[in-house]
């Protein structure tokens, strides 16, 4: 019942960012620039042209009211037009973002799978060599740029030892639609088309390890110092004092609450991430929503860029909405406390 | 958190290099952003070839390997790289400057006013930066150099816009866990103003966990900054900017490997510098909270 609650609290939290956020966009795209349909048609267009785009678009009416114009749009999933592909920008960001969120995905996976052992390693033997190791790793993850990082693995492991592609999501070769999901791991599984799940993974790897070593770090630094936290704790003392065997106390007792403060960091991380896609998807020629973004924005194409953001909005929100929710189901204490 | 009056604090300032001067990673750390700063300041009098900065053209010394002559190589025009590294950091060190520069008071006023004043203030100013936070610094950056035009002053109000998020949300929680306190309280019953409670009572005891977030900011503000020049959003060529090199090198490699790895390894060391710096400077203040 209690869960419930935190639940329906958090949701309609949730709406409300979105609501703010809708607003953030809809200010930058109407009110900042002056003239979205002057910019569209080029400064070469007549007035009359100008007029006409104007009516099409609703920039004639008032503010509040292209607000509302927009919001409805919004409700229904409808971002407009783009100017580049002419055709609607949800069908456009549609087909792009399953590769962005394939590539996303795996990067969390990788940061998590990767970064929380290796704090739990660093924390267990603190001030020894593979803490000093840890944290030296952590250090240089974080600073070294991803486009940077990128471009290296793109050398040695595309260029040098010829062990992995360095472009692209498949071969062009290799001829496959994925049409249930549009995440080619899960969809190639489903087709029973092993050739195609080996490429893809392939295809993989280099821009989601790009793109999560920095998360990784930070990961593994925040699990480190929470375990150590955890450890100093009396239940830990009284856990050893019962005889409770060592794995099962680290394991156990010190990860579970150890979990929570990675968990929701990740969250708020998750923003940098988004946003270190874009550098990637461009390294790597990934066809994701992050390199249509840029497509788009070299356009000056509006509608498009809007939609990436709220898309890229929306798509953070539901994550820490996500993670919210696992941190109250990991520790109790949470969900009765609330948030923070 | 310690809680140390200001007074004492700068009493204890030799106390305090004392312990620091003892962290080799945070020596480490202020030598390279004292190194580069400096390097950045006197670029013109110390670079090689400072006239290489503009658009300077030298066929047929293009694309040479690193040397006792150009140390860093030269690119595909012929310009010394090590030159247009040392002015490329003056990019991103002002770009890292402004950037802080509007968001760190922005982010602490609106932080502690949050964690003070409480009810109405707290909510609308927590729920806006709920908000802010969504958005990728970066995607503002480009949304913003789509609307008007991709330059450098657009991006730094771009990512300013968005970076006081953090401070606010550091500032609010440090806040919240005094406004209990009994010297809070007691400056209160005293009837001290607000003002005097927020900026002579709370702000003291937020300066070392803004000088570590500081720290470390730099290092991020650079990174994005770096990664915006990357896509080409950032100062116009031919003005040198480390993220712009590494693009332009980036068609060359890997065998003229040196004009893209050599500038993305001077953002490696610049950034790396603010990291170990602000690291040491959390070891040595003892703050926690600080991401």
């Amino acid at each position: 019942m209690e869960f419930l609650s935190f639940l329906v609290k958090r949701v309609l939290w949730s709406v409300l960012v979105l609501v703010g956020l809708s607003m953030v966009i809809f200010v930058i795209a109407r009110v900042v620039p002056g003239d979205p349909a002057r910019m569209a048609l080029g400064p070469r267009a007549s007035p009359e042209q100008v007029a006409t785009m104007q009516a099409e678009l609703g920039l004639d009416r008032p503010l509040l009211q292209q607000y509302a114009l927009f919001i409805e749009g919004l409700t229904r999933g409808d971002l407009g037009k783009s100017l580049l592909t002419e055709r609607p920008v949800n069908d456009d960001i549609r087909e792009t973002f399953a590769a962005t969120f394939e590539l996303v995905l795996c990067t969390m996976i990788l940061a998590m799978g990767f970064g929380v052992p290796l704090g739990m390693i660093a924390a267990y033997w603190k001030d020894k060599w593979p803490d000093t190791a840890v944290r030296f790793f952590a250090i240089f993850a974080a600073v070294t740029p991803s486009f940077f990082l990128a471009l290296l693995l793109q050398i040695l492991a595309g260029y040098v030892l010829h062990l992995l592609p360095t472009t692209g999501r498949l071969p062009n070769a290799l001829e496959f639609e994925a049409s249930w999901t549009g995440l080619l791991l899960i969809d190639s599984l489903l087709a029973g088309r092993l050739d195609v799940f080996g490429e893809a993974l392939r295809h993989l790897l280099l821009p989601s390890l790009s793109l999560a070593a920095a998360t990784m770090g930070q990961m593994a630094r925040l699990t480190r110092a929470s375990m150590i936290d955890v450890s100093r704790q009396d239940y830990i003392e009284a856990a050893r004092a019962f005889g409770i065997p060592e794995w099962l106390r680290v394991t156990k007792y010190m990860l579970r609450p150890s979990f929570v403060p990675p968990l929701t960091i990740m969250g708020l991380e998750f923003a940098s991430l988004i946003g270190g896609a874009f550098v990637v998807e461009m390294v790597f020629a990934w066809p994701g929503m992050a390199a249509y973004g840029i497509r788009t924005i070299l356009q000056k194409d509006l509608n498009a860029v809007m939609g990436v953001v709220m898309v890229s909005g929306v798509f953070f929100v539901l994550v820490n909405l996500t993670i919210d929710v696992l941190v109250g189901f990991v520790d109790p204490r949470v969900r009765i406390r609330g948030r923070r | 958190m310690t809680q140390i009056p200001p007074d004492l604090m700068l009493s204890n300032a030799y106390q305090n290099w004392y312990r620091f001067s003892r962290n080799p990673t945070a020596m480490i750390g202020l030598v390279i952003v004292v190194l580069c700063v400096l390097a950045a300041i006197l670029a013109p009098y110390i670079t090689p070839f400072p006239d290489h900065v503009g658009a300077v053209t030298n066929f047929r010394a293009r694309h040479l390997p690193p040397s006792g002559v150009n140390w860093f190589g030269t690119d595909n025009v012929g310009r010394d790289i090590f030159t247009r590294v040392i002015f490329g950091l003056r990019i991103s060190l002002l770009l890292a400057v402004v950037v802080l520069g509007i968001a760190i008071p922005t982010g602490t006023i609106l932080g502690m006013a949050a964690g003070y004043f409480g009810g109405w203030t707290e909510i609308v100013i927590m729920r806006i930066t709920d908000v802010a936070l969504a958005i990728p610094p970066l995607v503002m950056a480009l949304a913003v150099a789509a609307v008007l035009s991709p330059d450098l002053l657009h991006s730094m109000l771009a990512i300013a816009s968005l970076w006081w998020t953090w401070h606010t949300r550091m500032i609010y929680s440090i806040t919240r866990q005094l406004r209990t306190q009994e010297f809070i309280e007691a400056a209160e019953t005293l009837g001290a103003s607000k003002f005097h409670i927020l900026f002579r009572e709370i702000l003291p005891n937020c300066v070392s966990a803004i000088a570590v977030k500081t720290s470390l900011d730099c290092g991020f503000v650079i990174l994005v900054g770096a990664a915006l020049s990357f896509l080409g959003l950032g100062i116009q060529p031919p003005t040198p900017d480390l993220g712009t090199m590494v693009a332009q090198g980036a068609s060359f490699l890997p065998d003229y490997w040196w004009e893209s790895v050599l500038p993305g390894c001077a953002i490696l060391f610049l950034a790396l510098g603010f990291n170990l710096l602000g690291d040491g400077l959390r070891d040595l203040f003892d703050v926690e909270d600080v991401r």
